[in-house]
């Protein structure tokens, strides 16, 4: 029998119950929402058991959204399964003052550079993280770019006339 | 063929100044160093090809060590972390040395106006010829070793001896 959508979701809640929010299934992938306390119990349970067996680390990411206060930053996991070709994507939330989330490099080794390139582009502080520094820009940056406060053209530039481009 | 400089000449003899006879044989003779980072180094692959040749001008030996050639030409996008490179490359190069700037983004940073890209590569390294375009054509960056020309063929012998030329590299913090 192959593996649905429909299956992981009661899986998940027969485990974790109300903790788990927000499923929904954009273009047919699952997509919910875990505590950021959470993320590593919900990751070793997807790993480990035996009929979902998401043990594929796609990918790690970051978004800011500035307007959520409390919850500025969303830690995306996106998981496969390879077996069954399934993949599947959960977000933890977790506010920008404390950026603090457990890190998921004890789980999966792939999760180090991942979560270097979180740090490196959110400031998420990834707890426990053997290593934790930047990793694709340059080490002297004192910001973390893809943090929507910083204006996204580079501000070393002194001669750029606005008038010149139509915006003066 | 290339125009002989001026002097005297005369039965079995020619004289003219020693820094003429340097500059021609230098500026017939450039080795360049292509620093290739993107989309213009493509063009300039097909500027090395046989049909535009960039060999009919004496620069036809590419090197691909710093330490022999005479022009670095730096072609495409330099990120702020490759900027340490660049200047690295440049300063493994022997005097007399000079750099152009091939392509928007090598000259100024071009479309990338962006937190990690380098806004032009004259932040790290003095240039001598920029060469607009995105990317530019072959012609143009023919044109470019032609300004490079002009510039070797005239440069005095003790430019670089010169306290103006030791300026220039100190405002880069190069020794």
């Amino acid at each position: 029998m192959p593996l649905t959508n429909e299956t992981i979701k009661t899986r998940l809640t027969e485990k974790f119950g109300e903790q788990l929010t927000g499923f929904e299934e954009p273009y047919g992938m699952l997509t919910f929402e875990a505590p950021k306390k959470q993320n590593l119990k919900v990751l070793n349970f997807l790993y480990d058991d035996e009929e979902l067996k998401f043990r594929f680390l796609t990918d790690i990411t970051g978004v800011h959204y500035p307007d959520k206060a409390g919850r500025e930053l969303a830690i995306v996991y996106h998981l496969h399964n390879m077996v069954d070709n399934v993949r599947i994507r959960f977000k933890v939330f977790t506010g920008i003052n404390q950026p603090d989330v457990y890190t998921a490099t004890g789980l999966f080794s792939a999760a180090n550079w991942m979560e270097r390139e979180t740090f490196d582009f959110l400031g998420v502080n990834f707890v426990g993280h053997p290593n934790l520094k930047r990793i694709l820009n340059v080490e002297e940056m004192d910001y973390h770019p893809l943090r929507k406060e910083y204006p996204l053209e580079d501000q070393t530039r002194i001669d750029k006339d606005d008038e010149m481009f139509g915006r003066g | 063929m290339v125009e002989m400089p001026d002097g005297h000449m005369g039965e079995g003899f020619f004289a003219t100044s020693l820094d003429k006879v340097i500059g021609l044989a230098r500026k017939n003779s450039i080795w360049p160093l292509p620093f290739a980072t993107s989309c213009c180094g493509i063009e300039f692959m097909g500027t090395m090809g046989s049909h535009y040749d960039i060999g009919r001008f004496g620069a036809e030996r590419v090197g691909f060590s710093p330490r022999q050639c005479d022009l670095m030409m730096v072609m495409g996008t330099i990120a702020k972390k490759m900027g340490p490179v660049v200047k690295q490359v440049y300063l493994q190069m022997a005097e007399p040395r000079w750099v152009m700037a091939v392509g928007a983004c090598a000259s100024s940073g071009g479309i990338f106006d962006t937190y990690s890209v380098l806004q032009g590569i004259d932040q790290v390294i003095p240039v001598d010829v920029y060469v607009p375009g995105c990317p530019p054509r072959p012609e143009a960056i023919i044109d470019g070793l032609l300004r490079i020309q002009d510039l070797v063929g005239k440069e005095s012998l003790r430019r670089r001896e010169s306290e103006h030329y030791k300026a220039l590299l100190e405002s880069y913090g190069i020794q």
